[in-house]
């Protein structure tokens, strides 16, 4: 008779927490759907008319596009164990590039496209570099992306002579600015970059790699996963979506700046975490960003329309988070 | 029966250098088409980094490895796994957040245009797990939800998935039991009729025995003996090469009986809702009491408690007169405790921090004058801790994480022993340390013992229990059901007292 005793079915300490990927994900939506349902609620109470209307919705969404798209980007690199703090100088950076594309010299002859291409040229060789620095120079995310954050806009502020920039390029304007049957374009950037961004990371190689990478780099790696070079496109496919924001601050504001996107990085992160996005990498939703986004946009909305000042809206936003991240400690750990 | 054939894979002085050790250093393995080859060797003997130079993931420093005759590198995992080596991880090496059909097909997805095709994976997943005898693991199931076992087959599958000519399993057996082991092998049994290569590796003979071939043992870094039968090849023969010495027997006896001593720790109606009642006993210097049972009988919960870690519904323990603060291991620790974890790695060892700073932590403040800390004597005291157990190698800066089980073991092991605690309260001292160094880790308890050091030992292994402990206390359900000396009962003995209770519960029930 053998002496061993061992019983897997009691060697295990954590019980089976059924299938995650379905129940509990449309659980932990529900509670950011039902927040953002709370959100309105309090503003058609509160502001009646006035919120509950096409034009303010319209507006709540505008307000959520900058946030919105560097937000989708920033899904991928936590996802994939990452962070990236540099995401607001970057953005910034990319806008200062991008107007003086556009404003010297050869000034009026410029097409439109070409402060396009450098906005997103700019913002995805930051990323890259970023990339770089994390995957192949291993220094920790935080601190490189800290040194992008501070090199960047720094840089953004010897370009721009500290001055802001004014662009007076009619086609960027016009496109930008146009708004085919009442909806914004830059709001129909944002559809496109979160649609094109959930199929990515969930139908896709890329996105189920990216999964691993951040899950488990060792695992991924003995898969036969370029772990090094994933996380490269991971901070590059940000930093294009901080060009892409860089852009829309561009026609919101008519302006390069170098202090475009100053603290940017705590509310895309905000959403990201309050979206349902792990920290620790390996967890990612795009749906969930979505909805991070548009509860802290709509917060800034309602609060604005009750004449509230920003001071009380952030204290806000901070109690948000604690109360989303403790409720989803909550679902994660419930028992079946 | 020999055969003249070119081997699949032939491996010819293999080294490899990490900073500061030579972890191979002229490993040669010679695998043929169709066999089960078993790989022997202690912890730290270098299968592990064979197994990962195997995989891509270490490239080598020196030697040949030829695949099918022909001369190859295998300088990163792409290369391995497009060559057709799969490797099955002992450390389960899956990523918890995906489900497992991705688990299985991570890194070879099925795709078309880079866009994955689900319903053909898990219906692929499906399959892979039938053949497995598994198909109550649904493939769309995230494998974070997954007990140890469920992992292990998800493993098996991905390596199956590779349409491998050579899958390396590293203590596959681990974590089943019997029925899974015997599914595994019926496997391994198919993979070898169709032509594909196993390189088996397992600490149990019984199994080597069952379905291997041929084996090779490594020791130190090297190879010390290779086409052996795997049948026929005498048990004491294996482990002469594996240790380099003649083992007579892994227990130490205790030279003196127990002297007659007060108790230097008693336990009194111990009780935790849910999970133990009523435990009593006492415990004198130079004793060493057992606790056998079955896994989740309680006896991790009884240790746990006693030394503070969780709170006791009721009962007391007491040391040397005192009764301790209830639910402080503070309390524990100042009365002169100290508990080897069940779980080394996530509850008892800092893996990235030196080896002398593990050793110290539980004493570091003793070093200190007025709140800094003297390093330099730290170190050297950790130092001769570390000495006198033997762990190796003896460099008290190598990180821990880079150490073999037993010597991590060992590790822990010295950090009560630099506490000079007089209460040792071991929780599975081997799980993950191989034969040799278990006999190592016997004698050092043994001999802790006889300096006179009260030893609580709680393993699953009935035959250690047995073998190390002066007395036996048997756990099932929560309760002591038997004490006594453990040279008066026997492993069958001790079956029969368990099972004598979860029958006793049947019929209660019914």
């Amino acid at each position: 008779m053998s002496a061993s005793l061992k019983d897997p079915s009691l060697t295990v300490p954590t019980p089976p927490k059924g299938d995650r990927g379905g129940s509990v994900g449309i659980a932990r939506n529900l509670g950011l759907v039902i927040a953002l349902v709370v959100l309105c609620v309090v503003g058609v109470v509160t502001a009646g008319e006035r919120f509950a209307s096409t034009d303010n919705i319209v507006t709540i969404l505008r307000l959520a596009t900058v946030t919105g798209v560097v937000a989708i980007g920033m899904t991928f690199v936590i996802t994939g164990g990452g962070i990236d703090l540099s995401v607001g100088a970057i953005v910034a950076l990319a806008s200062v590039w991008a107007t003086t594309t556009g404003t010297q010299a050869m000034a009026d002859d410029v097409h439109w496209i070409v402060i396009v291409l450098s906005a997103l040229l700019v913002g995805t060789a930051c990323g890259v570099i970023n990339g770089l620095l994390v995957a192949y120079g291993r220094i920790v995310p935080f601190v490189a992306t800290l040194a992008m954050l501070a090199s960047a806009r720094a840089l953004a502020e010897l370009i721009a002579d500290r001055k802001t920039q004014i662009l007076r390029n009619q086609g960027f304007t016009d496109f930008f600015g146009a708004e085919p049957l009442g909806i914004p374009v830059i709001v129909i950037i944002f559809a496109l970059v979160t649609v094109g961004g959930w199929f990515l990371l969930n139908r896709t190689t890329f996105g189920r790699r990216t999964f691993a990478v951040g899950g488990n780099p060792e695992a991924a790696r003995l898969a036969g996963i370029k772990v090094q070079r994933h996380t490269v496109y991971l901070y590059a496919l940000l930093g294009m979506t901080c060009g892409i924001a860089a852009l829309i601050v561009m026609s919101r504001t008519t302006t390069g700046s170098s202090t475009h996107g100053t603290l940017l990085e705590l509310d895309v992160i905000a959403a990201v975490v309050i979206g349902g996005t792990l920290l620790s990498g390996g967890r990612g939703t795009v749906v969930g960003t979505l909805f991070g986004v548009l509860i802290f946009t709509t917060l800034t909305n309602v609060f604005t329309l009750n004449n509230l000042s920003t001071s009380t809206q952030n204290v806000a936003k901070g109690v948000i988070i604690v109360i989303a991240v403790l409720l989803q400690q909550r679902i994660a750990n419930r028992k079946p | 029966m020999r055969q003249t054939v070119t081997p699949l894979l032939e491996m010819r002085g293999i080294v490899k250098q990490f900073p500061g050790v030579r972890a191979l250093d002229g490993v040669d393995l010679v695998v043929r088409a169709g066999e089960v080859h078993c790989l022997l060797g202690q912890n730290g003997a270098g299968k592990s980094t064979l197994i990962k130079v195997l995989a891509g993931a270490h490239p080598i420093d020196e030697g040949t490895i030829l695949w099918d005759g022909e001369p190859i590198s295998f300088a990163n995992p792409q290369d391995a796994l497009a060559t057709g080596v799969a490797t099955i991880y002992q450390e389960l090496d899956l990523v918890d957040g995906l489900t497992v059909a991705h688990n299985i097909f991570l890194g070879h997805e099925r795709a078309r245009g880079g866009m994955t095709r689900d319903a053909e994976m898990n219906r692929a997943a499906r399959e892979l797990l039938a053949t497995l005898g598994h198909s109550e693991i649904r493939p769309t199931r995230e494998v974070g939800s997954l007990s140890a076992a469920g992992k292990q087959i998800v493993s098996m599958a991905r390596a199956l998935s590779r349409d491998a000519k050579v899958i390396v399993m590293d203590e596959p057996s681990a974590v089943l039991d019997a029925d899974e082991v015997d599914g595994l092998f019926r496997v391994v049994d198919d993979l070898r009729a169709s032509g594909t290569a196993i390189i088996y590796i397992s600490h149990r003979l019984e199994e080597i025995r069952r379905i291997g071939d041929r084996l090779t043992v490594l020791k130190d870094g090297a190879t010390v003996a290779t086409d052996l039968s795997a049948q026929d090849t005498p048990t004491s023969e294996l482990i002469t090469l594996m240790t380099g010495r003649t083992v007579t027997s892994v227990f130490p006896r205790r030279t003196e009986p127990v002297p007659d001593a007060a108790p230097v720790l008693s336990v009194d109606s111990l009780s935790r809702v849910g999970e133990f009642t009523d435990v009593s006993f006492d415990l004198r210097p130079g004793e060493i009491i057992g606790l056998a049972g079955l896994v989740g009988a309680g006896r991790s919960e009884i240790v746990e408690t006693i030394y503070g870690a969780r709170r006791a519904t009721s009962g007391t323990v007491t040391v040397g007169g005192t009764t301790l603060r209830n639910g402080s291991v503070d309390a524990a620790v100042g009365a002169g405790l100290g508990l080897c974890p069940e779980e080394r790695k996530s509850q008892g060892l800092i893996l990235d921090e030196a080896v002398y700073r593990n050793i110290s932590l539980a004493s570091f403040s003793r070093f200190a004058r007025g709140g800094f800390s003297n390093e330099a004597a730290e170190r050297r005291a950790a130092h001769d801790a570390a000495r006198s157990v033997d762990v190796r190698p003896d460099a008290p800066d190598r990180i821990i994480r880079t150490l073999s089980g037993g010597n991590q073991q060992k590790v822990v092991l010295a950090r009560w022993l630099l506490r000079s605690c007089t209460i040792l309260l071991l929780d599975e001292p081997t799980r993950g340390v191989d034969v040799g160094a278990r006999a190592e880790i016997y004698s050092l308890i043994r001999e802790l013992a006889d300096s006179g050091v009260a030893v609580v030992v709680v393993s699953s292994d009935i035959d250690e229990v047995l073998g190390l402990s002066d007395r036996v206390l048997v756990v099932a359900e929560g309760s002591v059901v038997h004490d006594g000396p453990s040279d008066a009962i026997d492993a069958a003995g001790v079956l029969d007292r368990i099972l004598a209770t979860h029958d006793h519960d049947k019929e209660g029930a019914a």
